[in-house]
């Protein structure tokens, strides 16, 4: 679908994707939408999809073992959703909840890592910018483990 | 140079040494720990300007004395309000101070946020726990002087949301025109439906203008190397990036010698400092 | 012996015997005079009343974590060099009230009524180094941002007899500082003992209008050359004999550079972080603040007190410690003396009196830590 593939382009996770790639990568892709207080995915669930965040508000969340769980991140347009579709044993690790309506791309996750084996090109395209995207959140839930405005 | 200026603002009449007593007005509770003290100065006592960024040393009748930012509008000096976070023996008698008791006042000190260099640029803040405490009377000359400053972009990290200090003015400080408030926790709850996450991670979030723009960060020192990380990578050039160190403060007058950092003294040549300044020291393992 | 009207900065020589004469001239003009006097096995600084309290006939013999008095063969009464205290004990006193307060019905008063000394100090007998020392302090609490009140009430009214080392320690290193021993200025006299076959007598160097005007009650003769070039030769031999030096060319890059050099924590290794050192240096200056109240919270004071960097609450702030290691205090206090001090101050923090060597319960050298650091030596021996 020609508008899909645009937005999908148009996703700053995307940017700079040669036009061809986009083409492929439109293939696996779908429009979702999910209202306030859905679960997106669960703790434990295959993880079958990635989501390119278009608008909306995601919680990412995990029991700790007390009543309610906690929320670790929250992520909104612009950013991506979901990786363990990427890396075996292809199991979410978290409960995604959306706070607001969101609209989101899905991608298939089976789909893609088939697209990726037969073109490593595509392959080491995404795989550099989730590297990126990985780093970034590395660095910043290293930072919030430090736990800095706790009282000592 | 605003150090000389911290003198200007105290009268012949008045020793640095001595506390001048102020009398409690009212006492707000922020958080679980944090509460939030209104001085007005007692009798005969004369107020005395403070600048954004300058502290006072606060004694309570021989239990002790802190040094604690100043954290209320500059333009009412007859109103000094102090921010604290009851972590020991002496913040804890502090904030048990009640409506209508004494507290001795010595100050200000120290030199403050450069004001005059934000004129006319976008004000960007970065605050962490209650670090948001002495950024506050920047907010609060940025709005009461609106004109004279570009966009002011808020952006303010907590532990959990419980945590969050000033938690009504941030709703109001966002609704100010030319003013973006982004506000996040380490860890929320579910009734928390803001941002989760560091507060790195709400850059990405922030309309900013690097080359317009001077930040004033405040916040734990791990934070403040982290944030001014972060700002040099989106652009904003190491002179336009102000720091508010902390070291343990005795007199405030620089005769102690416990707030010694490098060659400076964080009391009378700090606590706000250009980032270039201490660049190199930030980075250095017990220094 | 007839006086002889002389030009006023013309060096005077009093006889050895005339000595307790300036001591009571000092005391008729309403001085509390402070000098040596032999206590404890050291010589000390204390008031001194009379002459006989001056440890005429006594030397010091000091190295590394070591000091022993030991008599001399003659009476001269400076043949010494300096001791574990310095002058600061009394323009910087040890513990001091800065005020105290009255609580009445919820109301506090503050009293501004810190203990003024009764009489201005004379302080007797302070050697170049420790001249030096005073100038330093000077401008660190009264040429600074703030000034301290306690610190210059003592200071503008202390009159100063200073005294140029006809001997050296082993552990003095004022040379290699140009510091001493020869006393440049911020005096009011300065003697310089001399006592060999001839006699025994001072030399007599005016350096204020308060010190000619003391002298001319004095009965002294003019120096002769010969008894000026004696003078230059004694005070010449002292620096020329000592041991030990600091290369301080290129010293404060070197520190700035090297905050991490391996060689901090072997030096640290023996240091027990007593602060030893800061207690005796005469430019060390930090102080921490007690606050206290009696029982029934009526009355409340304010006390100052020499504190030390080397302690671990000297840098706590909420979470802990910040220089928790022992080299890192290390590290703060010589960096402190040998770099930062100038830019701080403009100067120097050190004056090379060889006290933190002498007094160092393990005979810390900082002038061989320096060396060790700068020989880039993170093999050798500390």
């Amino acid at each position: 679908m020609e508008t899909l593939e645009r937005i999908i382009a148009e996703h700053p996770f995307f940017a700079d994707l040669e036009p061809a790639y986009t083409a492929l990568l439109t293939g696996c892709a779908s429009n979702v939408r999910f209202s306030p207080g859905t679960y997106i995915f669960r703790e434990g669930q295959e993880a079958n999809h990635f989501y390119l965040l278009r608008s909306g508000k995601i919680a990412l969340e995990t029991l700790t073992g007390r009543s309610s769980p906690i929320t670790v991140e929250t992520l909104e347009e612009g950013d991506v959703l979901g990786w363990s579709w990427l890396v075996p044993p292809y199991v979410c690790n978290f409960h995604a909840r959306a706070l607001q309506e969101t609209r989101a791309i899905a991608l298939d996750g089976k789909c893609l890592r088939g697209k990726c084996e037969q073109n490593h090109d595509l392959g080491y395209e995404f795989l550099k910018r989730f590297a990126q995207i990985m780093v970034r959140r590395l660095h910043a839930t290293r930072f919030q483990l430090l736990d800095v405005y706790a009282a000592r | 140079m605003t150090a000389m200026a911290a003198i200007d603002t105290i009268s012949p009449a008045q020793d640095p040494r001595l506390p001048e007593p102020y009398v409690v007005k009212r006492v707000d509770q922020d958080t679980p720990d944090t509460f939030s003290l209104t001085l007005h100065p007692e009798g005969s006592v004369k107020p005395i300007p403070f600048r954004p960024g300058q502290f006072s040393m606060l004694w309570v009748f021989g239990v002790g004395e802190l040094p604690i930012s100043i954290s209320g509008d500059a333009s009412e000096p007859n109103k000094l309000v102090y921010t604290v976070r009851s972590v020991g023996k002496a913040t804890h008698a502090l904030v048990s101070r009640g409506a209508g008791d004494q507290v001795g006042v010595r100050g200000p000190f120290g030199v403050g946020w450069p004001m005059e260099t934000a004129r006319g640029r976008d004000v960007v803040i970065v605050a962490g726990g209650i670090g948001l405490a002495p950024l506050r009377p920047v907010i609060y000359e940025v709005l009461g002087n609106r004109e004279q400053y570009g966009r002011l972009v808020i952006l303010y990290g907590a532990r959990s949301p419980r945590d969050v200090i000033y938690r009504k003015e941030l709703s109001a400080w966002a609704r100010q025109r030319e003013t973006q408030v982004l506000t996040t926790v380490d860890y929320g709850g579910l009734s928390w439906h803001g941002h989760v996450g560091v507060v790195t991670t709400l850059f990405r979030y922030a309309r900013l203008h690097p080359s317009r723009s001077i930040a004033m960060i405040c916040g734990p020192e791990i934070m403040m190397r982290f944030v001014t990380r972060e700002l040099e990578t989106l652009g904003l050039n190491r002179d336009d990036i102000y720091v508010s160190m902390e070291r343990n403060m005795k007199c405030g007058e620089g005769f102690c010698g416990h707030c010694q950092y490098g060659a400076h003294f964080i009391c009378k040549d700090g606590p706000v400092f250009p980032y270039q300044k201490i660049r190199p020291l930030l980075d250095k393992y017990e220094l | 012996m007839a006086r002889l009207k002389q030009k006023n900065d013309a060096p005077q020589v009093l006889e050895a015997r005339l000595l307790p004469t300036l001591l009571e001239t000092l005391s008729r003009h309403g001085y509390d005079v402070i000098g040596p006097t032999v206590r404890d096995g050291a010589i000390v600084l204390d008031h001194i009343q009379s002459p006989e309290q001056l440890p005429a006939g006594w030397t010091d013999e000091q190295t590394a974590g070591h000091y022993r008095l030991k008599s001399r063969e003659d009476r001269a009464f400076f043949g010494y060099a300096v001791g574990p205290d310095s002058w600061k004990k009394y323009l910087h006193p040890a513990e001091l009230m800065l005020w105290s307060a009255q609580k009445q019905n919820g109301d506090f008063r503050i009293l501004n009524n810190a203990g003024e000394p009764g009489r201005p100090f004379a302080l007797f007998g302070v050697r170049a180094c420790d001249l030096a020392a005073i100038a330093k302090q000077d401008r660190v609490m009264m040429g600074d941002q703030y000034r301290n009140p306690p610190y210059a009430s003592r200071r503008e009214n202390a009159f100063i007899v200073a005294v140029q080392c006809t001997k050296s320690a082993e552990t003095c290193f004022c040379a290699s500082l140009q510091t001493g021993p020869r006393a440049a200025g911020g005096f009011d006299l300065c003697l310089t003992e001399m006592t060999d076959a001839r006699g025994h007598c001072f030399v007599v160097r005016t350096g204020s209008k308060r010190g000619v005007e003391l002298l001319s009650e004095l009965d002294t003769t003019a120096a002769t050359d010969e008894q000026q070039r004696l003078e230059a030769d004694l005070v010449e031999a002292a620096a020329r004999s000592q041991k030990r030096a600091v290369q301080t060319e290129g010293l404060k890059k070197f520190l700035e550079d090297n905050f991490d050099h391996e060689g901090w924590q072997k030096l640290a290794a023996r240091c027990l972080t007593c602060g030893n050192c800061t207690m005796v240096c005469p430019t060390c200056f930090c102080t921490t603040v007690e606050d206290s109240s009696n029982l029934a919270g009526t009355h409340a004071e304010r006390w100052r007190r020499w504190d030390s960097c080397f302690t671990l609450s000297f840098s706590y702030i909420h979470g802990g410690s910040i220089r928790s290691s022992t080299h890192a205090r290390y590290r703060q206090w010589l960096t402190h003396k040998f770099s930062t001090w100038i830019d701080q101050f403009g100067s120097l923090g050190c004056v090379g009196c060889g006290r933190c060597i002498t007094w160092c319960p393990v005979g810390i050298d900082v002038t061989e830590s320096i060396r060790t650091l700068r020989e880039g030596n993170s093999h050798g021996n500390p």
